[in-house]
């Protein structure tokens, strides 16, 4: 199970840059010496401009020809100059003494003597970092799979099987209806999407279907749902189970669910007339507009309509939790795409809009334009009843004449919102699992029903759909990454996902299918997906040491971890983001990457030297998360911003991957505080791990007792949470951080460590 | 003007957004309000009329004919072009509310005794028997619009006013008597006589 070992003998080498003020402010000579002598570097050299050619070829020339093995370089922050610095086949640590030391350090002669400190402190973690990481080699499949899957033959799966074909992939659509198109298919036009967004458009939906069916690479699967899916990115083995009952095999590489929505049943707004006759919801007026076939639009009783009332926000927006509390964002431009329907027939029909805030979202002011010259009235009112019959009438609140009104007409159209069809909810799955584990017969009976709700019975033991988000809809990491589920090669497209409507879901479709081609060409190579794209390194358990406490299992927030029939964790490469949550949760620290591990981290925080209690000069640890902390602490530093020059920053993959190993060491060690930063968590999480930053947060609320056992202050552990643009913020917090230690007092750890 | 009113009644029967987008000035613009309050906003009357223009233009989409055509507001309006320069859907907000005070001062539906609507009858009164408007006059009516007594109250309060424009010979006292006029006032009369029919012919108050 362990990585394989690096196969030559390893040869350590350090380059000091001298450049950017560097050499100036610092002495480049002493730093090479520590990097010598206590980094134990075979080679150390130091360049007055290391990354242009010259001092670049120097390093290419010692892997080349002095067989260098791993390279630390203290220059600048390991964000910039990546292209120069790129070595193939080598380790590789970046000491940051430019943005960490140079650009935050106070100028001036009395603060050469903590700057020298701070950066020869970070050769010394440099050097101690790359001793302990090892190359990943990476793990190439020789049969991985770049067939994807689609899950629903709507307008988005429809859309995502093409641009999946035209790139050259080959597409498998399943589809549970006995014709593709989805609701698209039930709509007698579409809101307009060219220029110039004045009339309804044709659906498109009959020539998308031929095209498809004129793609060899398209196979379709009508009358066929998803009857188990196994697997990983690259090798997911699905059971297409048809209609009549035969099931086929297929193994695709990435799936793309694009199963949609269904309307909120007009039956739950009876106060809204919903049941009653002449009162229909939007689909209900295709279906009769798609009858009228062009011509006078008739009521289900034959009777032709002269008048008609469209309700916005039926039981959408809904604050009193009875109905859906979003706004599904396509039915305003819908109600006034219908109301043309009527006006081009026949001008004289009245159509009111009655709306709340009328939201036409892209184009769709010109198209709401369009209807105000056709005629069509918009009445900004709430409608508090709805009679339906052959007379009906709405009784509504006129919001801005502030005055009760009804008005007759000869249909109603209900503006019902999307309900996503995004399968089992798995907040209410993984309770009724736990019960049916434990023997309870009914929940086994239950989970078994909610089992066949599932859109895509995945076969993890986190569940048999993609985790939900809000309301319902299907997980998206809506603030970076919106196609991207928490399960690792499986990407929701279209109105599963948020509301939308035709437009937005086609665009929408577009993204997830080269998401999903995306996808397949990592697994191939082994390699990881967002957001750390192209890492070749991957998590391993050193199984002998593990306790199987399945913390790693329950945590990993991608669901790619499984239990073995031993009950140890087997991990699914391909499922894995690198994150390294797994590693920050394991309590007997068996889990690591080749090039991130409990033991690159822990030794940098050993290799710091902690100066004795009368220097009076504090350590602190700043564990920073790499994707928005750490480049803050850079930006600031980029700001020439000035914080302590006693923290000592070690970028972590995310804070959900900390080891509590590493505060326990760094305060063992006579480090005055620790200060964790990472990303924003909860609900609005800005998290690219979605859970880890939430984690992280939740294990040090539980560090209290170990500081307690350590006769320690719990001042000494804080986490924040700090923005890409927080650069002002993270200076304060260290500064401010700083200064509460100053009068905590020095570490009574000082001097034992 | 009963007659037409009944006229406009019988023609547009409950559609009062189309008789005003046929008869009142800028009215094929008022569909295309977008209820947004910015002109309701802008006026700086607002507090002093019953009904901002964003309200006007829903009654008159919500059929409201009485309530419009019988509403202060737009003889309140002041003219300042506020709440027009503002609009972001360029509903020519002024012209229509001026178009909306012409239409119901012709119907006979605006408010008796709304100021504004007697003193532009007044001067219009004034200035068409002569072709030119005799200030004396129109003063003097105006003050008396009352009855004789708040009119000797408001006239003397105003007398240091009068005897100034009178010292500077800017007010004739003379005037009293008819006043001066155009040089071919036949002609002049003909004019507003052909223009007159030429208007109720195009806001449909002809037979």
């Amino acid at each position: 199970m362990n990585a394989p070992a690096t196969p030559v003998t390893p040869k350590y080498a350090a380059y000091i840059c001298s450049g950017c003020g560097i050499g100036d402010a610092m002495k480049v000579g002493q730093l090479e010496n520590i990097a010598k002598k206590e980094g134990k570097m075979a080679l150390v050299k130091s360049h007055p401009f290391l990354c242009n050619a010259e001092g670049v070829q120097t390093i290419r020339d010692d892997i080349a020809n002095e067989q260098v093995t791993h390279v630390c370089i203290a220059a600048c922050s390991r964000r910039a100059k990546t292209e120069a610095f790129q070595f193939d086949g080598v380790a590789m640590s970046r000491a940051n003494l430019r943005e960490g030391v140079l650009w935050v350090v106070a100028a001036g002669k009395e603060h050469d003597e903590v700057r020298q400190e701070m950066a020869a402190d970070y050769v010394r973690m440099g050097c101690a970092e790359v001793k302990k990481m090892k190359q990943p080699s990476g793990n190439v499949k020789e049969s991985s799979s770049k067939r994807i899957l689609i899950v629903g033959g709507g307008m988005s799966g429809m859309t995502a099987a093409l641009e999946i074909a035209e790139a050259g992939y080959e597409a498998v659509l399943v589809e549970k209806t006995g014709a593709l198109g989805g609701m698209a298919a039930q709509l007698w036009k579409r809101q307009p999407f060219k220029m110039p967004y004045a009339a309804a458009q044709d659906t498109g939906v009959a020539e998308m279907v031929a095209k498809i069916g004129a793609t060899p690479l398209i196979t379709v699967h009508l009358n066929s749902t998803i009857a188990d899916t196994s697997g990983a990115p690259g090798r997911f083995v699905i059971q297409v189970a048809q209609e009549s009952g035969a099931v086929s095999e297929v193994t695709v590489g990435a799936i793309v669910q694009a199963s949609g929505f269904t309307t909120y049943d007009i039956a739950k707004l009876p106060e809204l007339g919903g049941g009653q006759p002449n009162v229909v919801d939007q689909a209900g007026l295709e279906a009769l507009a798609r009858q009228a076939n062009g011509g006078a639009i008739k009521r289900a009783d034959g009777k032709e309509i002269k008048s008609v009332v469209f309700v916005q926000c039926a039981g959408q927006r809904d604050t009193t939790g009875t109905h859906l509390s979003y706004c599904s964002g396509h039915c305003c431009g819908t109600s006034i795409k219908q109301a043309t329907y009527f006006k081009d027939q026949n001008p004289d029909i009245d159509t009111v809009v009655m709306y709340q805030d009328l939201r036409v979202p892209g184009m769709g002011e010109d198209f709401y334009r369009s209807a105000q010259e056709r005629g069509v009235i918009f009445t900004k009112g709430t409608a508090s009843k709805v009679t339906g019959g052959d007379s009906c009438a709405v009784t509504f609140k006129d919001l801005i004449l502030d005055e009760e009104n009804t008005i007759p007409a000869d249909l109603v159209v209900l503006a019902t919102g999307q309900v996503p069809n995004a399968g089992v909810d798995l907040e209410a799955w993984n309770p009724v699992v736990t019960a049916a584990e434990g023997g309870d017969e009914a929940a086994k009976a239950q989970r078994d029903v909610m089992r066949t709700t599932s859109v895509l019975k995945l076969n993890y033991r986190q569940g048999p759909d993609v985790p939900q988000f809000k309301h319902g809809f299907a997980d998206s990491h809506f603030i970076c990454f919106p196609y991207e589920t928490r399960r690792t090669g499986i990407y929701a497209a279209g109105p599963v996902r948020r509301p939308m409507d035709i437009l937005q879901a086609t665009d929408d479709a577009t993204g997830a299918a080269l998401k999903a081609i995306q996808a397949v060409e990592n697994a191939a190579l082994g390699r990881a997906a967002h957001p750390r794209s192209g890492d070749l390194s991957f998590p391993t358990a050193r199984l002998e040491g593990c306790t199987q406490c399945k913390r790693c299992t329950v945590e990993c927030p991608f669901g790619a971890i499984d239990e073995d029939e031993k009950r140890f964790p087997k991990f699914n490469e391909e499922r894995c983001r690198r994150c390294g949550t797994c590693m920050g949760a394991c309590p007997v620290r068996v889990i690591s990457f080749e090039n991130y591990s409990v033991d690159t981290v822990g030794s940098q925080v050993k290799a710091v030297e902690v100066p004795e209690e009368d220097e009076e000069k504090p350590r602190i640890l700043v564990l920073a998360c790499e994707n928005d902390a750490y480049p803050a602490l850079d930006m600031a530093g980029m700001a020439r911003m000035n914080y302590s020059a006693f923290v000592r920053v070690i970028p972590v993959r995310c804070l959900g991957s900390v080891n509590t190993i590493w505060i326990t060491d760094a305060l063992n060690g006579g480090y005055d505080g620790v200060m964790m930063m990472g990303c924003k968590k909860g609900d609005e999480y800005q998290c690219h791990f979605v859970k880890g930053s939430e984690l992280a947060h939740y294990r040090m609320s539980k560090i209290g007792d170990t500081l307690k056992q350590m006769g320690l202050e719990p001042e000494r552990v804080v986490t924040q949470e700090v923005a890409i643009t927080d650069n002002a913020r993270v200076v304060k917090l260290i500064n401010d951080y700083v200064a509460e230690l100053d009068k905590l007092g020095p570490s009574p750890m000082k001097g034992f460590g | 003007m009963t007659t037409a009113n009944t006229n406009a009644i019988e023609r547009y029967r409950n559609n009062f957004l189309k008789e005003v987008e046929a008869n009142v000035e800028e009215g094929h613009m008022v569909k295309m309000c977008m209820q947004c309050g910015v002109c309701a906003g802008s006026c700086p009357l607002g507090p002093h009329w019953t009904h901002s223009p964003q309200k006007i233009f829903m009654m008159i989409r919500a059929g409201k004919r009485d309530e419009v055509l019988g509403s202060d507001s737009m003889f309140m309006c002041t003219s300042c072009y506020n709440c027009m320069v503002r609009c972001p859907r360029q509903l020519p907000i002024t012209h229509i509310m001026h178009g909306l005070a012409n239409y119901a001062h012709r119907l006979g539906l605006a408010p008796k005794g709304q100021p504004t609507r007697d003193f532009a009858t007044l001067f219009w009164n004034n200035a068409i028997k002569k072709g030119r408007v005799n200030e004396l006059m129109l003063t003097l009516r105006h003050y008396f619009r009352g009855g004789l007594v708040s009119g000797i109250k408001e006239a003397l309060g105003m007398q240091s006013v009068g005897l100034g424009l009178f010292m500077a010979k800017r007010l004739n006292p003379m005037e009293i008597f008819g006043g001066h006029g155009v040089k071919d006032l036949k002609g002049f009369h003909a004019i507003v006589a052909k223009a007159k029919e030429i208007e109720d012919r195009k806001k449909g108050f002809t037979a």
